[in-house]
């Protein structure tokens, strides 16, 4: 158990140490949410955003956002670059449990989607006044359900690609998929179809109903969680399948 | 000989490429273990089966009597590490590391002291990735030593090292073994192998060709003496008739003669009768590097 935490505790040291991941995780989604906030406010309209203010759509859907980038970006590229440098060996050789190394990542990625949330809900408010969550019970078991399905899937996609160079390659492609179609970006309603099936495609777009349901008020999204929870199972199973320490 | 180590028949190969070809031995608890050979000979993979980081073909590996096979995780908990090529994060610092390593071990020793005895006492904040090369590898043999293991697995632990570190790592390394430990040292070095271990096994091409205490394998393998000296006289043909000379090699002024028996004494003999009094006369005696050109046919370098 000490070795989990003290793994954690220096994971998430590093993470802070390491500026480029810290701006892309915890900047990006801050620098949408003025963007955003700048050109569509908080003005609810029937035709856009499931009928609620841009700001009120897009809190939840930036405390997505922020898992994403774990899920995509952030975690695949320190896995890959954990195993291409020997740092998983040296692990190894030292007797980590994969139960720690696994682990770690995902209490430091709970730490960061946490710290996250709060900085976007804090400026978000301060600047646009969105509204607090209206049922903060079911918000929490979704976010903890999105930070899992995101984590597993960065161990997933951290457990395939063989180099921190591909990692980066393909989990940029996905975070701006992702980001742009998946609900983070424009608003579905105005997207082609097209555009709307590929963002129906992405496990963003269900975390996002799954958190944005909650907090608007709306309805539990059974069927997002179920899918959230799929694809939670599948990427874990998938990084257990793949796994390589070397 | 209660040996802690026992390997038979172990066997790894590449694709095409044998790298372990059927290498059998054992080591004595207590003992300073060398595998000595040149790059690529199959000494780290042989290392690496007996820390269950690679899986054999075939061979029988034990390891403080558990399985390297199918106990892994049991041994690896039980002996300490160093790798040839492993990383730790560049933005982990240097306590953190050793405090982190220690964590996991059930009966790790102070890492404090490791700090100290291995010189990174003034490092302790410096990030891994700031370490210049000889601070790394203390700190992965460090590391290897914080779960106070029954048995160290040291590959080439003191490439990188300049000469000071090197004594200075040999002494730690003596003081391990005098604690109780066994070490298996991987090595390219000759002085390493010579000084530092009480067997050494020569592997070349995936085979062990000698096996023995350095001075054993120096008296059955390599008996010539050599004795040098520098002279500008050109014709020293009648030092072959000099009783137990072998072979006499002229490099310019720089000559070397090579025998057996009482060799500088004869030679220097010889020389005053010819009326030639170098300065420089001296004999070599035989060393490993003697043994391993003999045993493999070219040098450990190569």
């Amino acid at each position: 158990m000490s070795t989990l935490f003290k793994l954690t505790w220096v994971e998430i040291k590093l993470f802070i140490r390491e500026p480029v991941t810290v701006i892309f995780t915890l900047a990006l989604p801050i620098i949408f949410l003025f963007v955003m906030g700048g050109v569509f406010g908080n003005t609810p309209d029937a035709d856009i955003y499931r009928g609620v203010g841009a700001m009120d759509y897009y809190m939840p859907s930036y405390f997505g956002l922020i898992m994403m980038a774990i899920g995509t970006v952030a975690l695949p590229v320190h896995l890959a670059g954990y195993r291409e440098r020997g740092v998983l060996r040296r692990f190894r050789a030292s007797s980590f449990s994969v139960w720690s190394v696994l682990g770690s990542q995902l209490l430091v990625s709970f730490v960061i989607a946490i710290a996250g949330a709060i900085l976007v809900t804090i400026l978000g408010k301060a600047v646009y006044s969105p509204h607090w969550p209206i049922n903060p019970g079911l918000l929490i078991v979704a976010f903890i359900l999105g930070t899992v399905c995101f984590t597993c899937f960065g161990f997933f996609l951290g457990a395939v690609l063989p180099s921190t160079r591909s990692a980066q390659g393909v989990g940029m492609l996905l975070f701006f998929i992702m980001m742009i179609l998946g609900g983070a970006g424009p608003p579905p309603e105005v997207m082609s179809t097209p555009m709307q099936i590929i963002g129906e495609a992405t496990p963003l777009h269900w975390v996002i109903y799954m958190l944005q349901n909650p907090y608007l008020g709306f309805e539990w999204h059974t069927s997002a969680s179920l899918i959230t929870v799929g694809i939670t199972v599948v990427s874990a199973g998938l990084a257990a399948r793949f796994f390589r320490w070397e | 000989m209660s040996s802690i180590i026992s390997v038979k028949n172990l066997r790894k190969t590449y694709g095409k490429t044998i790298a372990v070809d059927d290498i059998s031995f054992e080591v004595a608890k207590g003992e300073i273990f060398g595998l000595l050979g040149p790059n690529g000979a199959g000494k780290t993979t042989t290392v690496e089966c007996l820390q269950a980081l690679r899986h054999p073909d075939s061979g029988d590996i034990h390891v403080l009597g558990l399985n390297a096979v199918n106990q892994g995780p049991e041994l690896r908990r039980r002996i300490g590490s160093q790798l040839q090529e492993s990383a730790l994060p560049d933005r982990i610092k240097v306590w953190e590391a050793l405090d982190l390593f220690a964590s996991v071990a059930t009966k790790a020793q102070d890492w404090r002291i490791l700090l100290e005895q291995w010189g990174l006492a003034e490092k302790r904040k410096a990030s891994f990735g700031s370490l210049s090369g000889g601070q790394k590898q203390r700190l992965f043999i460090a590391l290897s030593l914080v779960n106070n293991p029954e048995v160290v697995f040291l590959d080439e632990m003191t490439t990188g090292l300049d000469p000071a570190a090197r004594h200075v790592a040999w002494d730690l390394i003596r003081a391990v073994r005098d604690g109780g430990a066994t070490v298996v040292l991987v090595t390219h070095f000759m002085d390493e192998a010579e000084n530092l271990c009480d067997r050494v096994a020569i592997v070349d091409k995936g085979k062990i060709v000698a096996l023995d205490s350095p001075q054993g394998l120096i008296a059955s393998h390599a008996t010539e003496v050599r004795v040098i000296f520098s002279t500008g006289e050109t014709n020293l043909a009648w030092l072959k008739k000099v009783s137990g000379v072998k072979t006499m090699s002229q490099h310019g002024k720089r000559v070397v003669v090579a025998g057996n028996g009482p060799l500088l004494a004869l030679v220097a003999a010889a020389l005053v009768e010819h009326g030639i009094v170098p300065a420089d006369l001296h004999s070599e005696q035989p060393n490993l590097e003697d043994v391993f050109l003999k045993m493999t046919g070219h040098s450990a370098t190569e």
